[in-house]
């Protein structure tokens, strides 16, 4: 079986397989938010960032190729990745002590991994309000990093296109397919693969709250880099 | 831990903050013996001493919300040859941020005058009361900081953790679970 080595160590993998599926498979850790096993590599959230043959690449959407030698876990790359989540952090409104996703939330896990201690840059402080209409889900848009897991489940998966990422650049966010522009006017569903797809803290079940206390939540008792290499063996 | 020749001059202070993480503080509990040697207390909740003089270590809760707060932060960057973020809000702003996607002045217009209950209700305007800034501010934003200890607030083994680290001259680091931003 043709190979590569990852921070030196061997990696198998197949034809077409990409350098962040053969590492977890092989039970190597390599960290994403906007990669799903489900759906096509999406690129954007960049905190696979790994060095192949001397470059910057995405492993989730860079294709293994024979011989090549992978850098992940340096601390070059982990600092890039911390700059990443810090960028990812101020670009939104993360205020992790008021956020029912505490303690499950993907991107604040990273940060524990990476031991990010502060969001280092200026914060944007962005204005974006909630939409509280459905009766049984609540979007909370200041968390959003744009990864496009729900727009690519309700579209793909349960068939209804009810998320989209509209505007460019800085003005990108997310928008819900409604004339209003409210979920409640949408066919969303709570048991949909898209409200159990985000990361972070933007699709909230109503109701839960805070039923599993802070501290005992998941990546309060485990470290996301043992969690995710679980997955990958179940 | 030896105790060092000189105790080490240390400065505390809450701007925009609500006194949780001094609490924590204080929630290292028999350890506070073993501080109290290898430490002094100057400015701080705990002395009352009112301005703060020249220090090894400075700790600041709370972001940057009043003029006030500018003013007592720059003392502390002036005076503390190590400055550290103690708490989510220092860190990145935390619950009084969340007005910042607000004007100020709808904000000071809702409490003051528009709350129900009150009646001829107006904006404080007394010269004593220091101006509110239109954006709360991480106190990164406004000098440069040394260390970053988030939490809501950081537990007290991890502010042991941190001030042990320190104290001893290695990087501080936190392990082991004591990171958390809630």
């Amino acid at each position: 079986m043709k190979q590569f080595l990852l921070d030196g160590q061997p990696v198998p993998f197949a034809d077409g397989q990409s350098i962040l599926e053969a590492a977890r498979q092989a039970g190597h850790y390599i960290p994403s938010l906007c990669w799903h096993k489900d759906f096509p590599a999406h690129g954007s959230c960049k905190l696979c960032i790994v060095k192949a043959a001397g470059r910057h690449v995405s492993a989730c959407a860079t294709p293994a190729r024979e011989g090549w030698e992978v850098e992940s876990n340096t601390p070059e790359m982990n600092g890039e990745r911390r700059g990443l989540l810090q960028m990812l952090f101020v670009e939104g409104n993360h205020f992790c002590p008021s956020c029912e996703k505490s303690g499950s939330c993907e991107l604040q896990a990273l940060g524990y991994e990476y031991e990010m201690l502060t969001s280092r840059f200026r914060h944007f402080y962005p204005d974006r309000p909630v939409d509280a209409s459905h009766p049984d889900v609540l979007l909370d848009f200041n968390r959003c990093i744009f990864c496009e897991l729900c727009v690519r489940a309700s579209r793909d998966v349960d068939g209804k296109s009810v998320f989209a990422l509209t505007g460019r650049g800085i003005h990108k966010h997310l928008v819900v397919n409604a004339e209003s522009g409210r979920l409640a006017d949408t066919d969303f569903s709570k048991d949909d693969m898209a409200a159990h797809i985000c990361p972070v803290g933007v699709i909230l079940h109503k109701g839960p709250g805070f039923a599993v206390p802070i501290g005992e939540r998941t990546y309060d008792t485990s470290s996301i880099r043992s969690l995710k290499l679980q997955e990958e063996d179940s | 831990m030896s105790a060092p020749a000189r105790k080490l001059r240390v400065a505390t202070t809450s701007l925009a903050g609500c006194f949780g993480c001094h609490m924590s503080f204080l929630d290292i509990d028999e350890h506070l013996f073993e501080l109290v040697e290898l430490i002094e207390f100057d400015r701080s909740p705990l002395t009352d001493i009112k301005e703060v003089g020249p220090c090894d270590i400075g700790l600041i809760e709370g972001g940057v919300c009043n003029a006030e707060n500018v003013h007592v932060l720059r003392a502390f960057r002036r005076n503390c040859k190590t400055l550290i973020a103690l708490g989510a809000c220092a860190v990145n702003g935390g619950l009084p941020a969340q007005r910042n996607h607000l004007p100020l002045s709808e904000c000071l217009r809702e409490v003051y005058q528009f709350r129900p209950g009150i009646a001829n209700g107006q904006i404080p305007n007394d010269p004593e009361l220091p101006l509110p800034l239109d954006k709360v501010r991480p106190i990164h934003e406004v000098v440069r900081i040394d260390y970053f200890l988030p939490g809501c607030p950081p537990s007290g083994p991890a502010i042991w953790k941190f001030l042990t680290d320190l104290i001893a001259g290695r990087s501080p680091r936190l392990t082991g679970g004591l990171l958390h931003y809630d």
